[in-house]
């Protein structure tokens, strides 16, 4: 995103806030928004651009609210009224940021969480829901179609915008959640990411960068802000020349960014001083101590595997709990780690890559060459981008075509 | 739900199909779509161009000829029927499929309703 492209949807985020907030109409908001901004266009061709920009944005948005239900006739018309007039006889030069409880609202209970995502993408960042729906790859006509069941039903339902502090630091977790979905599972190591999964990053950044601002006493916002730049960091190393996949194992260190490791680390540090631990801060403690071990030549697998461990209790999602079998294979052997993938019910697994990628690695450690080259037949099967699909042809080819190599099978270690 | 993933190349992804590399992705990905029981039936087609045969009555007349009904660039050239339990997961599956990487085209079409 460029720089005038960031301001202007940081200015769409607050204004739309604001405007949604007293009305509970996320639509008849953007409507205005987009009226306003449409105005804008030809109003300040003529007479310039006015001293505060969105504070006129703002203005002509509520002017058009005003309109609209005023036409309608809406049971709802006086409310609208008179929540306007209250607003504009505020400052119009000073208004505050409704952002967060607009981020709230979208990771309410009551909204399905496949919309939260797209929701605040939407309402947050402006984006258009063709955009969201490829980035995310769902049907653009379903998505347009969620989004607006989920508006209709903050509106309808006036589902509040308001967090009782009690459910505070479960409403902030969904926050978390939703924008760590926007950022996908790029920061995977064993799934990899490539240009396809990668549409949303900047923007996901973006919105863990405001969500740290606007809670800065919750350590998860930090650490997913965090596990995110170490991802982010090694966003180059990833890829070869040619597009090919590049482990962690096998990047070049010098080609990661230090800078963002750099903030990484503060904003991890800063959380764990809070010392109030949680998933995200782990899985981004995961990622720095990757990044420790392969700059300082050190082995990282004790550490990894502990922190797996302590992970997979709090948060046992599919992804950590392939990740904590890998992470274990290394310092109780694949025997141990494969246990824990065969614990996985085969209706989570049978479509999931990375569990087909760390299968048939362990399988392969073992010795079982045939299992293993089934396995990999299913992860490549399974594989959305070429440069890994590539990576794992590459792997199941060194396996060579001879039949299971009995009596000389690896010592699995 | 049941869909057909309907697949369509270029003549250059059709090419393609004597490269092991795509070659050895297809089989990978047959396997997985049918490994999961996903799919429950499909096949790949013969080149379009040559060796499809078209047939229909115009006026009660018959036509037989050469070629495909409609000549377009990208070509059908095989399709899946896959069982899941919505658009989203058709999606994602057609996602999957290596064809894409060479420019070709994946629709995905919901079937009608089975009588019951």
């Amino acid at each position: 995103m460029d720089p005038v492209e960031l301001a202007a949807r940081a200015s769409y985020g607050r204004l739309l806030s604001i405007l949604a907030v007293r009305t509970h109409d996320l639509a008849g908001a953007e409507d205005a928004l987009a009226e306003a901004f449409l105005a804008a266009v030809t109003q300040w061709r003529i007479d310039g651009v006015p001293r505060n920009p969105e504070a006129w944005l703002l203005t002509a948005a509520r002017r058009k609210l005003v309109d609209t239900a005023r036409r309608r006739r809406t049971r709802d018309e006086k409310h609208v009224l008179l929540q306007v007039n209250v607003d504009e006889a505020e400052d119009a030069d000073f208004f505050g940021d409704e952002r967060l409880r607009l981020l709230f609202v979208c990771a309410h209970p009551a909204i399905d969480a496949a919309v939260r995502t797209p929701l605040m993408l939407q309402t947050v960042l402006g984006l258009d829901a063709a955009r969201i729906a490829s980035a995310l790859r769902v049907a653009p006509k379903t998505m347009g179609q969620r989004l607006w069941r989920a508006k209709t039903k903050i509106r309808d339902a006036r589902i509040p915008f308001d967090v009782p502090a009690e459910e505070l630091p479960e409403r902030s977790f969904a926050v978390l959640e939703a924008i760590y979905a926007a950022y996908g599972s790029g920061w995977e190591d064993i799934a990899g990411a490539g240009a396809a999964s990668r549409g949303l990053t900047e923007e996901a950044i973006w919105l863990a960068r405001l969500t740290v601002r606007l809670l800065p006493e919750e350590p998860e916002a930090r650490g997913l802000l965090a596990l995110m730049l170490y991802a982010e960091a090694r966003a180059n190393a990833r890829r070869g020349e040619d597009g090919a996949y590049i482990p962690l194992s096998e990047q070049d260190p010098s080609r990661w960014d230090p800078h963002r490791i750099a903030e990484a680390e503060a904003l991890l540090l800063k959380a764990a001083r809070m010392g109030r631990v949680g998933p995200l801060q782990l899985e981004a403690a995961i990622q720095s101590a990757h990044l420790d071990a392969r700059r300082s030549g050190s082995s990282a697998d004790r550490a990894v595997s502990l922190l797996y461990e302590a992970l997979v209790q709090m948060a046992p999602t599919l992804g950590v709990r392939v990740a904590h079998a890998v992470a274990l294979s290394k310092t109780d052997g694949p025997t141990r780690g494969l246990s824990l993938l065969d614990a996985i019910e085969p209706s989570a697994s049978h479509d999931y890559q990375p569990y087909w990628s760390a299968r048939a690695h362990l399988l392969e450690r073992l010795g079982r060459r045939d299992d293993a080259r089934d396995a990999y037949d299913r992860a490549i099967g399974l594989a959305e981008e070429d440069g890994i699909r590539r990576w794992l042809l590459a792997k199941k080819r060194a396996l060579g075509e001879t039949a299971d190599a009995s009596g000389r099978a690896r010592d699995g270690v | 739900m049941r869909y057909a993933l309907l697949v369509y190349e270029t003549e250059a992804c059709v090419k393609a199909r004597h490269d092991p590399e795509y070659q050895a992705a297809y089989n990978a990905y047959i396997k997985a779509i049918y490994g999961s029981g996903v799919a429950f039936a499909g096949s790949g087609l013969q080149d379009a161009a040559t060796t499809t045969t078209t047939y229909r009555l115009v006026g009660g007349e018959r036509h037989i000829q050469d070629g495909p009904f409609a000549d377009t660039k990208e070509q059908l050239a095989g399709f899946f029927l896959i069982d899941v339990p919505d658009l989203d997961k058709a999606l994602e599956w057609a996602a999957r499929c290596p064809s894409t990487e060479r420019g070709g085209i994946v629709e995905v079409r919901p079937a009608l309703e089975q009588p019951k």
